[in-house]
């Protein structure tokens, strides 16, 4: 596995013919700042190997003094966001910078991982897709969208445990699979990745593009 | 938007926009839309009042063409931007004081026509320009 961190910009889309049908695709645009190896950990030492990238300026003096040795040991500046791939499959040095089109070509399928938008106390409706109670008559009101019954009779006389209920709502680490990079546009400072379909999180978060 | 998507994913558009003649809902175009049937390419053409522009000066800008087709009303929402419109020509002006006509669908005949609006001028080239 080889991937890299990168910052949700928002979504927009673009035109791509093939076989002369014409096709708008909607897609995210990830901005790749460089890359920077912060450590290598090895079989020996660490009983796994992995790479772990860092992404984003710090400030120094919101660094702690533990992770600013940990920076220098790379010969690096602070880093925000600090991600580990386990076997990463390019061969990288010690505070080597990665850019994105030494990773990615255009026609990749990627998964890309975000942290969702929170939505706070939701109901089962939204956050499991419940279908709701299914009408107004029939004697209903004022229980539209509820659950219905949890639990069962005399016996088990309890409720499931792991039974779905209403609850916090988004704000977790989401998986997106088989998404194409579309386009790559290598700029000086940065280079922004096209992605199909949407992405988790909000805009300008970090996200991490694995393939 | 972001400023970045907006500077480096949408300017590669900007020259086809730039080659889009401006018109205004109320205006009655004449679209010229390139179809593949197997190997062989045909321009059809739909000719009918723009009732609307969506999402402006995006990406995903679309307007909608509607015509009387044998009495019954017909409307098509082509992307702007999209390669398979070949050409958008100007025929009709037309002078409307609101943006989006939905009340053309309820209208038939004379009821449904758009009084002419602002002179177009055709420059060397031939093509219709909006004049000052």
């Amino acid at each position: 596995m080889s991937g890299i961190i990168g910052k949700k910009l928002g979504m927009t889309s673009i035109f791509r013919t093939d076989d002369k049908t014409v096709k708008q695709i909607a897609c995210t645009v990830i901005q790749v700042t460089p890359n920077v190896v912060t450590q290598i950990k090895t079989e020996e030492k660490d009983k796994y190997r992995a790479v772990q990238l860092g992404c984003g300026e710090r400030k120094e003096k919101n660094t702690t003094k533990p992770l600013l040795g940990h920076f220098k040991k790379a010969n690096t500046t602070p880093k925000r966001k600090l991600v580990e791939f386990r076997n990463f499959t390019k061969e990288v040095q010690l505070g080597e910078v990665i850019k994105a089109e030494d990773i990615f070509v255009e026609g990749d399928i990627v998964n890309v991982i975000g942290i969702s938008k929170g939505k706070g106390f939701q109901g089962v409706v939204k956050r499991h897709g419940f279908s709701g109670v299914g009408g107004q008559t029939h004697g209903q009101h004022n229980r539209q969208r509820h659950p219905g019954s949890v639990g069962a009779c005399s016996f088990p006389s309890r409720v499931f445990k792991g039974t779905r209920m209403a609850g916090r709502t988004g704000n977790q680490r989401v998986k997106i699979r088989n998404l194409k990079v579309l386009q790559i546009i290598p700029q000086p400072e940065y280079s922004l990745l096209l992605v199909s379909g949407s992405v988790p999180g909000a805009k300008n978060s970090y996200v991490i593009i694995e393939k | 938007m972001n400023h970045i998507i907006k500077a480096i994913v949408e300017e590669a558009y900007q020259e086809r926009r730039k080659s889009i003649p401006d018109f205004k809902p109320g205006d009655t175009i004449n679209v010229h839309v390139k179809i593949s049937e197997g190997n062989k390419d045909r321009i059809q053409e739909f000719k009918g009042i723009v009732i609307q522009r969506k999402n402006p000066n995006t990406n995903g800008e679309t307007f909608t063409v509607r015509k009387i087709s044998n009495g019954v009303g017909v409307e098509r929402i082509f992307p702007l931007l999209s390669p398979s419109i070949e050409k958008i020509e100007i025929i009709r002006t037309g002078k409307v004081r609101r943006a989006r006509l939905y009340y053309l669908r309820g209208k038939m005949g004379k009821a449904a026509r758009v009084k002419e609006g602002r002179t177009l001028e055709k420059d060397k080239k031939g093509e219709t320009k909006e004049a000052n």
